[in-house]
């Protein structure tokens, strides 16, 4: 039990006073970004990224982990009691949440939805120990070749198995690595794209670019949505609590289910929002009475709160052990890596131990401390509802601003933050998706180097991809994936063709 | 438990109906053709630099220079689409009024940044969130301006000085000597 004995030691560095008071400030702040409508977890986590760039690495991961956390749990709060979902993974959640509260029953299904999120961490998290380390190792005889068809596996997934217009992905997938190029060209020291531009030679800052595009662009959208909140308080007794976790084990099947999607989906690129989506479909096919989802059924609140944490944690199973991120906010986390001067990917479970196990052993202790915290102060940010709109609004553009100013302490990347918000608008309205634009933002400097590398290294010859079993199989994968719709299709057609013939 | 639950209600009633400014469609169309031009940008600054190969592998251009081929295609393909695919009508990118709400939040932001680069920004946040209470928010004056002074002092209290994150600072500031 090699892992259990890290987790030991990732505790040991976790508990000093430092470190507990951030965790709570953390998952505060966290739960109180989760809970307003408009802001959600990777502009939270965003945002907040500068109050960090202070610290060591250590108390500034496990700060922003708890600002996730806390935004997961957030999240469920505002969807349960006000049918206004604070996150797009919440969304399945007002399904049978917001019914409960109308009932009369809020404290059961916010005590259901959080303590399920807590399950469905707990799982990922035990996967990410146990799993993380012996990826890591297998990852470390990675070369260039191998790292870039990871890479491409990543952007490829991305456009076969998501839900959008595949050439609209694909956009926002070459805007965000054409960006990442600009500037400094990391292997031949050539600017290029900067057309002159002085304030260019930095290269578009991927958390400027973050802050607009979820920021700035989401408070354009809640104005003109112009939300009307319309809800019911809660405050949750021990008594209602006690109560759901005695129902608890009689679902054991839908949370396991559920947990399963979760971690799947959030390993592979695609994010919490899907896989709380299956949760609950899944929940609902396999039930014996279907009718009575969507009324205010308590289970509908267990499939996609515990799917939506299991994949919002996992997603950060990836990130760990190879670098690449499984969702935007966990491409935003690995942001953090680098300004921190950590260098993401596999080597930081030989180089950084107290870093990786740290944030490990802060998933635990957040998510455990985390529940209580929110069990017990839901009255309290409810409340912060109340506050109006208007007050919030110019507050979060204050904190959009300073977070995109004190990156590189640059009054350019302000402009570009705006700019990047007016963008995030228009793309959100005609349905062009921005997580593939943050991963390619963020990934697509490491995507290049490796492909070159790999050029460099094999003389430019593109059969190096297939050079060996586990470069090929992957590569191979990629493009599968990338042409997955073309051949599920054709698959589709050949077995009806099949079936019509022997029928 | 049942009669605790009080109702809160915060903000103003749902958007009546207003005539659309634009279509879903032409705003796409618009979109994917400014993507096409940029692409067409990149592409050429790209081949300027060198798309090719030299004797230590792809240069500088090279990466790009495809991605912006693969921008402009993916550009040609929606716009291919959206023109060429008539059927079901688009729906509205934007009512009037909805534009409207948007710019009252958009032009104060634009307000603060250009402020910020003179007043500095605690200044300029704090007569962006006084202002929008006051003007947008129709909230009492009073109120209003503390709560802007409130938090534009936090902000500096956390970051100037608490953790050490140096914001642009302009008039004020230096007259008290920071």
């Amino acid at each position: 039990m090699e892992a259990f004995g890290l987790l030991v030691y990732g505790f040991s560095v976790l508990l000093t006073w430092k470190i507990l008071a951030l965790m709570m400030v953390g998952l505060v702040l966290g739960i109180f970004v989760g809970v307003l409508p408009g802001l959600g977890g990777p502009n939270g986590v965003a945002i907040l990224l500068p109050l960090t760039f202070t610290m060591d690495p250590t108390s500034a991961i496990v700060m922003l982990s708890c600002i996730y956390w806390g935004a997961l749990f957030g999240g469920a709060i505002t969807s349960i009691l006000f049918n206004i979902p604070g996150e797009a993974w919440s969304v399945a959640t007002t399904f049978d949440g917001y019914p409960m509260a109308q009932q009369g029953k809020a404290a059961e299904a916010l005590t259901a939805a959080f303590t399920s999120s807590f399950i469905g961490s707990l799982v990922a998290v035990l996967l990410i120990t146990f799993l993380a380390p012996g990826i890591a190792s297998f990852a470390l005889r990675f070369g260039p070749p191998e790292f870039f068809a990871v890479y491409l596996l990543t952007f490829c997934s991305f456009v076969g198995l998501g839900r959008e217009e595949k050439h609209k992905t694909i956009i926002s997938m070459a805007l965000g690595l054409l960006l990442a190029g600009v500037g400094m060209d990391t292997v031949s020291g050539q600017l290029r794209m900067t057309f002159g531009f002085d304030e260019l030679l930095r290269g578009i800052n991927f958390l400027v670019a973050v802050i607009g595009l979820f920021g700035i662009s989401e408070i354009l959208l809640t104005m003109e949505e112009r939300l009307a909140l319309r809800g019911h308080a809660a405050s949750i007794s021990l008594r209602v609590v006690l109560k759901v976790w005695k129902e608890m084990p009689r679902y054991w099947v839908t949370l396991l289910r559920s947990s399963v999607i979760g971690c799947w989906l959030g390993i592979t690129p695609g994010g919490a929002i899907a896989a709380s989506f299956m949760g609950y479909n899944l929940a609902k096919r396999f039930a014996k009475d279907k009718d009575s989802f969507g009324k205010g059924r308590i289970e509908g609140v267990f499939a996609p709160e515990t799917a939506a944490h299991a994949s919002g944690t996992s997603a950060l199973l990836p990130m760990l052990a190879l670098g690449i991120p499984g969702s935007g906010t966990a491409a935003i986390l690995l942001g953090g890596l680098m300004v921190w001067g950590l260098n993401p990917g596999p080597l930081l479970f030989v180089e950084h131990k107290g870093f990786v196990w740290g944030l490990i052993a802060s998933m635990y202790l957040g998510n455990v401390v985390g529940l209580i915290l929110v069990l017990t102060t839901v009255p309290i940010f409810a409340a912060v509802l109340r506050v109006p709109f208007a007050a919030i609004a110019p507050m979060i553009v204050v904190s959009c601003a300073i977070g995109a100013y004190a990156i590189q302490n640059a009054m350019f990347d302000i402009w570009l933050m705006l700019l990047f918000g007016v963008v995030g608008y228009v793309f959100k309205k005609i349905g062009i998706p921005l997580a593939p634009f943050t991963l390619a933002l963020v990934l697509g400097n490491r995507a290049e180097d490796s492909f070159r590398l790999s050029m460099i290294g094999s003389g430019g010859d593109m059969r190096v991809f297939w050079s060996n079993g586990l470069v090929g199989s992957i590569t191979t994968l990629a493009l599968i994936l990338l042409f997955w719709p073309l051949i599920g299709g054709a698959f589709g057609r050949l077995r009806s063709a099949f079936v019509r013939k022997t029928a | 438990m049942a009669k605790s639950e009080d109702e809160i209600v915060v903000g103003d009633a749902p958007a009546s109906d207003s005539p659309a400014v634009t279509s879903t469609r032409a705003v796409d169309v618009g979109v994917s053709l400014a993507l096409l031009a940029f692409a067409g940008v990149l592409a050429f600054d790209n081949w300027r630099t060198g798309m090719g190969w030299d004797a230590t592998g792809p240069q500088a251009g090279y990466f790009p220079f495809y991605l912006s081929a693969i921008l402009a295609a993916a550009s040609v393909w929606g716009l291919a689409k959206e023109l060429l695919v008539r059927g079901q009508a688009s729906g509205t990118f934007v009512t009037r009024e909805q534009l409207r709400r948007v710019l009252q939040v958009f032009v104060p932001t634009l307000l603060f940044c250009l402020f910020t680069q003179w007043l500095g920004l605690y200044v300029a946040s704090f007569l962006l969130i006084a202002g929008f209470m006051v003007f947008v928010g129709r909230i009492a004056v009073w109120k209003s301006l503390l709560t802007a002074f409130l938090f534009s002092l936090v902000m500096f209290v956390t970051f100037e000085i608490a953790f050490d994150v140096i914001m642009p600072k302009g008039p004020l500031e230096s007259l008290f000597g920071r």
